[in-house]
């Protein structure tokens, strides 16, 4: 009983393959070269699911991507993959696939009671049923709906497989592989244009692999076969099957997904999908149409299909498609019984509503289709004709209600195109997208021989910008019927007749829609939910928009479509995110000393992309205070080592630039002599601090500014704007070297003892005074010294050449435990630095001015500087604002938290009576209390106040007294000793 | 005689790594000397250059003099490699060393131009970038300089802190390249 | 979107940082008027049509100055903001 229904000898599938597959847990065979919809059928299972709403039982309606009935889910390793298109999904040996939204099985679903409630779940019955009682709402209908509602289920898994992104280059892309494309393409190609033609299918060929028209003498498969092989072996040619143009963009950029790994199972290291971003100089639309089905009463049930899906399933999956009536209202609808009788189906009647000659193959009959019945699948169609009504068994019902161009793509810059009286479609109109052309049937050319010549002609035309010469190149012989049609889009006969299979919308619903108000097509869209399920109403949109015509008496050029948007198909969130998952989001930057780090056992954490350690911990400590309090004394006692390689370090070069650099900061640098550095403040343009870091002068021409660590990149590309934009023919060069210099601090008392250790020539207090810098031999390499300090300890930072950036540390780290220090990591440095009022990045969080934080003098008066205008508007400078200061609990050993907002010590805590904030906080073992950072209004006037914190998050409340924010150390000696 | 050790960026990353018809090496020229010309200093600073066989580089091409090449690598900028700095620049532009801060890797294969065609978004056909051409661009969301070597050879250089998310991303995307040949 | 650098030729707008007009390169004196200095910073013209945007290309630190339609997505031209020095 396996594959009872295949016509022997037909089709492009390889009999020599069989294919064991599982779909609803039951196993059938299928061949190599079979969708899963073409595997069920020639199994003879023609229910394939159950509609969205109504649970109506469905089959497969077309052979392509559009379709809107048959999603199941595949399953596969544990993943589920819902709304796969069964006859997008090729067979392979293992496959296992289950329908959707049906419970508890396909051919007995309980949900199906809702088809009995229809009239209560017309189009927006959720604004106007299970309105009462209110209460219920939220517990019972919400709840229930949810549950009803969707599409498929997800296994709640991540899904880890294994997905990429890709760019393509090329001189023309064409886009879909029928006539009209290979035209294109080959003429393209034969003049030396690199090309490349992408074919959503497996095989290219398009309509010629089921239509089979005559070209040149041969059949029209063959003759694509032929071309295609021509291509293939043409080095500027790059065929892409299995790949969907999705999308058409700005500047001949398209997007494309490509189905890599779906058609086998599971492979280490192969793709699933790829989602390619195409740039090409110029782009053909030669995707062909999509037919349309006619609205008639029951035109869901599973064997009701479109006429071209027929021919599909015939000829190229060899499928029997048992007794046929076809309905349908054009000449293709007829040029479909012809040549499927020819292919030995049996068409017992074919209905239109024209007057149509006799035929001798099948009987003809002037009338239209009132109906059907089969609740699993069709057993008879019910007709009006001439003669009265008339029902016949039949299994298959094909409908052919005429062809519409796939043209989205060329509506993607937000064009409409417009409506052809004559073929009762949408057409492209020229120059919708730049540089993007459309052929053949997607232009509405209907014959071969039309679509041949269409494709050559746009080719010849893309040569022709190209500047390439096009190739003496025939087109071919072939058919050039004339398409006549006489629209139909909905019978009218009593009962429900579908328009959007996906959604479940008919044409009561968009009769409704109008009824109520919602005439647009735009809102008709919303209210009804026509055209927005994942087939995006691809058989349905310009039914719908006729019907809805019809019903306000629009017409349909004024009715006009709603908008296209890409993607053409839905594109699975994994492909356009291929790479970006876990460790792939960003780039992970490491430091020459992490190695070491991670090997003293210190947990690293991530400051922007860097990796930095934060605290070693040593044997006997129980948690990171345990090691952070330790190292913050073991700094203030002895020394320590820190790696601050990731501050930015950007190098400034030219005899201009001490004119440049006086023009960012807002301090004055030029006065800065070689052998020195400087504490220095950039200003935004809006007169607030953008980042302070340190300028050294290594000599007259050539100074070495530092960054925070996460300010690096935008501080260069100030800078850059400066120069270029204000600063273009001034001598002054900046580049970057953060990564070109390993940076260690040295800090403590004994900091210069550790320091000696490296160098051949030791230095002294004087020798090298506070905030001195120079090239010096560090163990032999030429490295930098600056004696400067972020611990406000006696302090030096070291720079190396990052090659040697492990060994110093190592080496440093090494020395600094025999002389009873060791390293030390981020948590200690910012315990360090608030114990010294040391700002960072905290508190300088982009609304904070140079005034705030007490720098108001580091505005130089004699200059200007970027922000230097914007800094003393009124308002930037005053009492009334927030100024930096510390805070230390009244209670000794009471925690402070940042983020917590300050008031005064009686004052309710309301938006009204805030005060301040706190910015940082750390616990300091060298005063033995917690200490804070933070901004209070007019603060450096309320020394010696006590103020309330409260933590509104963690609902804590703490009394502090506000001090200066340099807690220990006031006059600094410690570092400029 | 320096007493301090160097270390490899791309040490314990596992190169070389083959993967189907690609390859990937490290590679580190001796030197890598950034040439930035002042204001109108260019015409002299292309003088010195020639002087030691290359010039100053247009845009996107690359100068070589047996293993010393001058690489266009930004705006108004020439990275020296392989060679050291000749005298006479110091004048007309600004120069720094950018050895260690870079770290270079060498894709060679038939199959290396499909896999920078996953990380890079630039035009790398033959036609339109050529051997002794070089570029500024993104490995997927790094900042880095790529050359093309021969048809078949890229030099990619990218900021030595991220050499390791280098080679992780080359690597995943050789694998994902050379899956395909098994599937028809 | 493609941005021509003038550096390094046609690039993906991914290889790009939008700042805002080019309202920017038009930096009042240091001593000009309250009025001139909030219009820099903060007020700007929206216009459906032709704009003129900064933009930087972050692989080659190159500064562009965009001329496109808001309507149409047309660049009509990209020049080096370094052109305009002064």
């Amino acid at each position: 009983m396996t594959q009872s229904h295949r016509i022997p000898g037909k089709g492009r599938i390889d009999r020599a393959r069989p294919v064991r597959f599982t779909f609803d847990g039951r196993d059938y065979d299928g061949y190599h070269g079979d969708t899963l919809a073409s595997a069920l059928l020639a199994n003879g299972v023609r229910l394939m699911g159950r509609s969205f709403k109504y649970h109506r039982p469905r089959g497969v309606m077309t052979a392509g991507s559009e379709e809107p009935n048959a999603l199941v889910e595949v399953l596969e390793d544990g993943q589920h993959t819902p709304n796969v298109r069964a006859t997008m999904q090729e067979l392979f040996p293992g496959l296992h696939a289950r329908s959707q939204n049906r419970w508890p099985s396909l051919s007995f679903d309980a949900l199906a009671v809702n088809d009995r409630l229809s009239a209560f779940l017309s189009a927006g019955f959720y604004y106007k049923t299970f309105m009462w009682p209110p209460a219920w709402w939220e517990k019972i209908y919400e709840p229930l709906i949810r549950r009803a509602a969707g599409l498929g289920s997800l296994s709640g898994r991540h899904d880890e497989g294994r997905y990429e992104k890709a760019w393509a280059h090329c001189d023309l892309l064409v886009i879909g592989s029928g006539p009209a494309g290979l035209m294109a393409a080959l003429t393209a190609a034969r003049a030396g244009a690199d090309v490349i033609l992408a074919e959503e299918d497996r095989e290219m060929g398009g309509r010629l692999l089921s239509d089979a028209p005559e070209i040149d003498g041969r059949k029209g498969d063959a003759w694509a076969l032929a071309i295609v092989a021509e291509l293939a072996s043409m080095p500027n040619v790059r065929l892409m099957p299995r790949t969907t143009v999705t999308g058409a963009y700005d500047d001949g950029t398209y997007g494309a997904l490509e189905r890599v790994g779906l058609h086998v199972p599971t492979l280490a290291d192969l793709p699933r999908e790829c989602f390619w971003r195409i740039v090409a100089k110029r782009a053909i639309l030669a995707a062909g149409a999509l037919e349309r089905p006619i609205a008639h009463p029951d035109n869901d049930r599973p064997g009701v299909m479109m006429a071209s899906a027929l021919r599909s399933y015939v000829r190229r999956w060899g499928v029997d498609p048992g007794r046929v009536v076809i309905f349908g209202n054009n000449d293709s609808a007829l040029d479909a019984a012809r040549t499927l009788t020819a292919e030995g189906v049996r068409i017992l009647a074919y209905i239109d509503p024209r007057p149509v000659p006799p035929v001798e193959e099948f009987r003809v009959y002037q009338g239209d289709v009132v109906g059907t019945t089969g609740h699993l699948g069709l057993q008879t169609v019910r007709f009006r004709h001439r003669g009265g009504v008339s029902e016949i068994a039949a299994e298959t019902l094909a409908l052919a209600g005429g062809w519409n161009p796939t043209l989205h793509l060329a509506c993607h810059m937000n064009t409409r195109p417009d409506w052809d009286e004559g073929i009762a479609a949408f057409v492209p109109r020229p120059d919708m997208v730049p540089g993007l052309a459309v052929a053949g049937a997607a232009a509405n050319r209907f014959s071969t021989a039309a679509c041949l010549a269409d494709g050559a002609g746009a080719a010849a035309a893309a040569l022709a910008d190209l500047g390439l010469k096009a190739p003496d190149l025939p087109v071919p012989k072939a058919e050039d019927g004339v398409y006549a049609i006489a629209p139909l889009w909905s019978v009218e006969a009593p009962g429900r007749a579908w328009l959007d299979f996906a959604n479940d919308v008919t044409t009561k619903d968009v009769e409704l829609a109008a009824r109520e108000g919602f005439a647009s097509v735009e809102h008709m869209k919303r209210y009804t939910t026509q055209g927005m399920a994942p087939d995006q109403g691809k058989s349905s949109n310009v039914t719908a928009l006729a019907v809805l015509a019809e019903t306000t008496g629009q017409g349909i050029p004024t009715t006009g479509t709603t908008t296209f948007r890409p993607p053409f198909v839905p594109i699975s969130i994994a492909a356009l995110g291929a790479g970006g998952r876990g460790h792939g989001f960003a780039p992970e930057r490491r430091t020459t000393s992490e190695l070491a780090s991670r090997r003293m056992g210190a947990p690293m954490i991530e400051a922007g992309l860097w990796f930095r350690p934060s605290y070693f911990p040593r044997e006997g400590e129980a948690t990171w205070r345990d090691s952070c309090d330790r190292e913050v004394t073991m700094v203030r006692q002895a020394v320590g080592v820190c790696d601050v390689s990731t501050l930015g370090k950007i190098d400034v070069q030219g005899a201009d630039a001490e004119r440049f650099l006086d023009l960012v900061y807002s301090n004055t640098m030029s006065t800065l002599k070689p052998g020195r550095v400087r504490y220095g403040l950039m200003l935004r343009e809006d007169g607030h601090v953008m980042d302070d870091g340190t300028c050294a002068r290594l000599s007259e021409r050539h100074f070495l500014i530092t960054t925070t660590t996460a300010a690096a990149g935008p501080v260069m590309r100030h800078l850059d704007f400066v120069q270029q934009a204000f600063c273009g023919d001034w001598d002054v060069r900046l580049i970057s070297v953060t990564e070109q210099w390993a940076q260690f601090a040295l800090a403590g008392p004994r900091a210069r003892d550790l320091l000696n250790t490296l160098l051949r020539d030791p230095v002294n207090a004087q020798g090298f005074p506070f905030m001195a810098c120079s090239e010096t031999r560090i163990l032999g390499v030429l490295g930098r010294l600056f004696r400067i300090s972020f611990s406000g300890e006696l302090g030096y930072e070291v720079a190396v050449p990052a090659r040697y950036g492990a060994a110093l540390f190592d080496r440093l780290v090494a020395e600094a435990e025999n002389l009873g220090g060791g390293a030390y990591g981020m948590e200690a440095l910012n315990v360090l630095r608030i114990e010294k009022g040391f700002i960072t990045h905290a508190e300088i969080h982009g609304r904070v001015t140079a005034f705030d934080i007490g720098m108001e003098r580091m505005v130089a008066a004699g200059k200007d500087c970027i922000g230097k205008a914007a800094s003393q508007r009124p308002g930037m400078i005053g009492p009334e604002r927030e100024q930096l200061v510390g805070l230390m609990p009244l209670e000794g050993h009471a925690s402070l938290t940042a983020g917590a907002h300050l008031y005064e010590e009686k004052a309710p805590a309301t938006a009204a009576n805030g005060q301040g904030y706190v910015t940082s906080v750390g616990y300091s073992p060298t005063l033995n209390s917690w200490l804070g950072l933070g901004f209070l209004k007019n603060g450096r006037a309320r020394h010696g106040e006590t103020v309330r914190l409260e933590d509104g998050l963690r609902k804590r409340k703490v009394q502090a007294r506000v001090c200066d924010p340099v807690f220990f150390d006031r006059d600094g000696g410690r570092m400029r000793g | 005689m320096a007493e301090l050790s160097v270390t490899d960026p791309f040490a314990g990353l596992g190169l070389p790594i083959m993967a189907g018809r690609c390859r990937l090496d490290p590679c580190a020229p001796d030197t890598i000397i950034s040439i930035a010309p002042f204001p109108g200093h260019v015409a002299s600073v292309d003088a010195v250059l020639r002087g030691i066989g290359l010039g100053f580089p247009k845009p996107g091409t690359v100068a070589a003099a047996g293993s010393v090449r001058a690489v266009s690598a930004g705006r108004a900028t020439a990275f020296l490699m392989g060679g050291p700095l000749p005298e006479g620049l110091q004048e007309h532009a600004a120069l720094t060393d950018q050895g260690d801060g870079w770290a270079g890797l060498h894709l060679a294969g038939e199959a290396a131009e499909a896999v920078l065609a996953r990380l890079v978004p630039l035009d790398l056909r033959p036609t339109t970038f050529p051997p002794a051409a070089s570029a500024r661009s993104l490995l997927n969301h790094m900042p880095c300089l790529l050359l093309r070597v021969t048809q078949t050879a890229f030099e990619l250089y990218v900021f030595r802190s991220m050499a390791g998310t280098a080679v992780h991303e080359l690597t995943e995307a050789m694998r994902s390249v050379a899956a395909r040949s098994a599937v028809k | 979107m493609r941005i021509t650098c003038p550096c390094c030729g046609s690039r993906d707008r991914r290889e790009f940082t939008y700042y805002g007009s080019d309202d920017y390169l038009r930096r009042p004196d240091a001593d000009a008027a309250a009025q001139a200095w909030d219009d820099y910073l903060h007020n700007r013209d929206n216009p459906a049509g032709e704009t003129r945007d900064l933009w930087y290309h972050d692989p080659c630190g190159t500064w562009v100055k965009v001329t496109r339609d808001t309507v149409t997505h047309a660049i009509h031209a990209c020049e080096p903001v370094a052109g305009e020095a002064g």
